[in-house]
């Protein structure tokens, strides 16, 4: 009986077992099957270019001729400089929000940012085309209307309001709340006594920030940074219905251009011929190294850099 | 939390040299400046979300179908229905996965498979949701030449999977090893101590994370735009080769229209979703304050 019972809660345990150890193992799965679809849908457009691919910049569809390069500087073009933006202005505020703000105000300011963050992407896609795009089209008006400005109005194209520049404006107010959030976590776990410490050696409260809590988070904050490149990399909606979908490199700010997320979003559905759909596949194919690449670099530095104690 | 008692300094007036003091001002006026300069496009947003939003719903914007183009009028009924059905299976799949893949790094993790899972599906989450989309495209239309809402689903639902993986492991790791420990210790079997104990422990946080991953891929268009396509029509069945409606791609292909008649279904569907992604949330948040 005791023998019995044993054996038999011996196998459920090992089918439980199995069970979720399957399921552990899809998430590996999917990760691989992932990768193979997207290198076998890329496979022409690999085999017929080969590195050309990666650094031809003609996209042209009647002609049967694709080179991902625009869409790679399009892609850094928009997200590096949104990036920096946000960092500039989020890490600021996640300052405000730990050591500033009186609890009254840290809380929904903190709540307020991190909506932000659950907006979708398609929203801020609408508020831009009906809100910013004008803006951008009055500003390129005003350049090329105004006689001081004619030396730079070359700079300006055609005054659509749907440029690189609109692009990085929606880009960088959607990373925002990412690298805020990210930074003010990190700044939260800085020890009370390192900033007391700095406080009883008659520190002022800026100096306490940038000398005894910024040194000790800047590890943490340089690996939000990193993770929200990752996501500003791979958005798609609001940048493709702001960037003006132009398969060229921009000859200036507020030139129409595409990422690689953009140029997938627009021309996969209609790729006419089987060529340019394994083009965007490989595009996609880019995409999703660059993305595993990103992220895992962004581990591996918030593991390194960040003092033990600190997540 | 923070401690916030040691704020005022002690040479307050005395040693402290003009250049200095007007240096701690002079940043602090920049942090406040800063912030505002981050919630004023969020205020303005929600502005133009809530004045243009409640302007344009209507009784028919939950009961009639889509009019084309150009024609004021009718409703987005097929895609808030159409967005239930292809999140609702993604979230299937988003939780079998998940929750098995968080159970394994956290009860199992002696199991020499657990660095690998718990570093693809880290991975995994930052890889861009388009991505994904063309990843169901090549697995299952492509494949199969049908099966549109259900590629869409699929999509979502490897969106949603490392989500909740991370958010179960996370409150896994909360239960108390003592808590395990007794449940072995009365004679039952470890399956019966993670299936019985610990999982129902863990439930509010758990159903939390799945909260999170619901909202997160509910918003999302990009998956959709070459698996779901979108629809003018009813279309309840995922399985149909025939493109099926959602929210986010009916706000994307109104916003992009030429006809000015088209925005104010755009602004509606946009309220809607919004609310539905923030009511998600919250509820979430609610639940987590609880523990």
């Amino acid at each position: 009986m005791q023998n019995s019972r044993k054996v038999l809660s011996s196998r459920s345990d090992q089918y439980f077992k199995g069970l979720i150890l399957l399921l552990g193992v899809a998430i590996i799965a999917i990760f691989g099957l992932s990768l193979y679809e997207l290198v076998v849908g890329g496979w022409d457009a690999l085999k017929t270019y080969g590195l050309g691919f990666l650094t031809d910049t003609v996209w042209d569809v009647p002609n049967e001729k694709y080179g991902a390069l625009t869409f790679i500087v399009g892609t850094l073009l928009t997200s590096v400089p949104a990036l920096l933006i946000a960092v500039l202005l989020a890490v600021p505020a996640a300052i405000f929000v730990t050591e500033y703000a009186p609890r009254w105000l840290a809380e929904p300011v903190s709540y307020l940012i991190e909506l932000l963050a659950a907006i979708p992407s398609v929203i801020y896609g609408l508020w831009a085309i009906v809100f910013l795009v004008p803006l951008v089209q009055k500003l390129q008006m005003w350049i090329m209307t105004d006689p001081q400005l004619q030396k730079i109005s070359w700079l300006v194209a055609a005054p659509t309001g749907r440029s690189l520049f609109t692009a990085v404006i929606v880009l960088s107010i959607m990373v925002i709340p990412y690298t805020a959030s990210v930074a003010r976590d990190v700044i939260r776990l800085v020890p009370a006594d390192q900033r007391e410490a700095a406080y009883a050696l008659g520190a002022t409260k800026w100096e306490v920030i940038s000398m005894a809590i910024l040194p000790y988070a800047r590890a943490g904050i340089f690996g939000g940074v990193i993770l929200s490149l990752g996501r500003a990399l791979g958005e798609t909606m609001a940048v493709t219905m702001v960037i003006g979908n132009n398969n060229a490199i921009p000859a200036g700010p507020f030139s129409a251009t595409n990422t690689m997320a953009s140029v997938i979003a627009t021309q996969f559905q209609e790729a006419t011929s089987d060529l340019q759909l394994s083009s965007l596949l490989g595009i996609g194919l880019l995409l999703f190294i660059i993305s595993v690449i990103v992220n895992y670099l962004a581990r591996l530095i918030v593991a390194r850099l960040t003092p033990k104690g600190i997540k | 939390m923070m401690s916030s008692g040691v704020r005022s300094n002690p040479v307050k007036g005395g040693g402290l040299s003009s250049g200095r003091r007007f240096k701690n001002s002079l940043m602090a006026g920049l942090m406040v400046l800063a912030t505002l300069i981050v919630l004023t496009p969020l205020l303005l947003i929600f502005y133009f979300l809530i004045v243009n939003g409640i302007q344009s719903i209507n009784w028919d914007t939950f009961t009639q179908l889509p009019k084309p183009e150009g024609e004021t009028g009718g409703g987005f009924a097929n895609a808030i229905v159409g967005s239930v059905i292809i999140v609702g299976m993604a979230t299937v799949m988003g939780v079998i996965v998940g929750i098995g893949g968080g159970v394994m790094i956290s009860e199992y993790r002696e199991h020499p498979m657990v660095p690998a899972v718990r570093l693809i599906s880290d991975v995994l989450s930052g890889i861009p949701a388009i991505v994904m989309g063309l990843v169901a495209y090549t697995l299952i239309i492509a494949e199969f030449k049908t099966f549109r809402g259900f590629a869409a689903s699929l999509a979502l639902g490897f969106i949603m999977i490392p989500i909740v993986v991370r958010t179960t492991e996370e409150v896994l790791k909360l239960v108390p090893q003592t808590v395990r420990e007794a449940g072995l210790a009365l004679g039952l079997p470890k399956w019966r101590v993670i299936y019985s104990i610990i999982l129902p422990a863990a439930r509010s946080g758990i159903i939390t994370g799945v909260m999170l991953a619901i909202s997160r891929v509910s918003g999302e268009a990009a998956p959709l735009l070459f698996t779901a396509l979108g629809s003018q029509f009813w279309q309840l069945n995922p399985f149909s080769s025939l493109g099926m409606a959602a929210l986010p791609l009916e706000i994307y292909n109104r916003a992009n229209s030429p006809f000015p008649s088209s925005l104010p279904l755009a602004y509606a569907a946009s309220l809607i979703l919004v609310l539905m992604v923030f009511v998600t949330t919250l509820v979430a948040r609610i639940a987590t304050r609880k523990k």
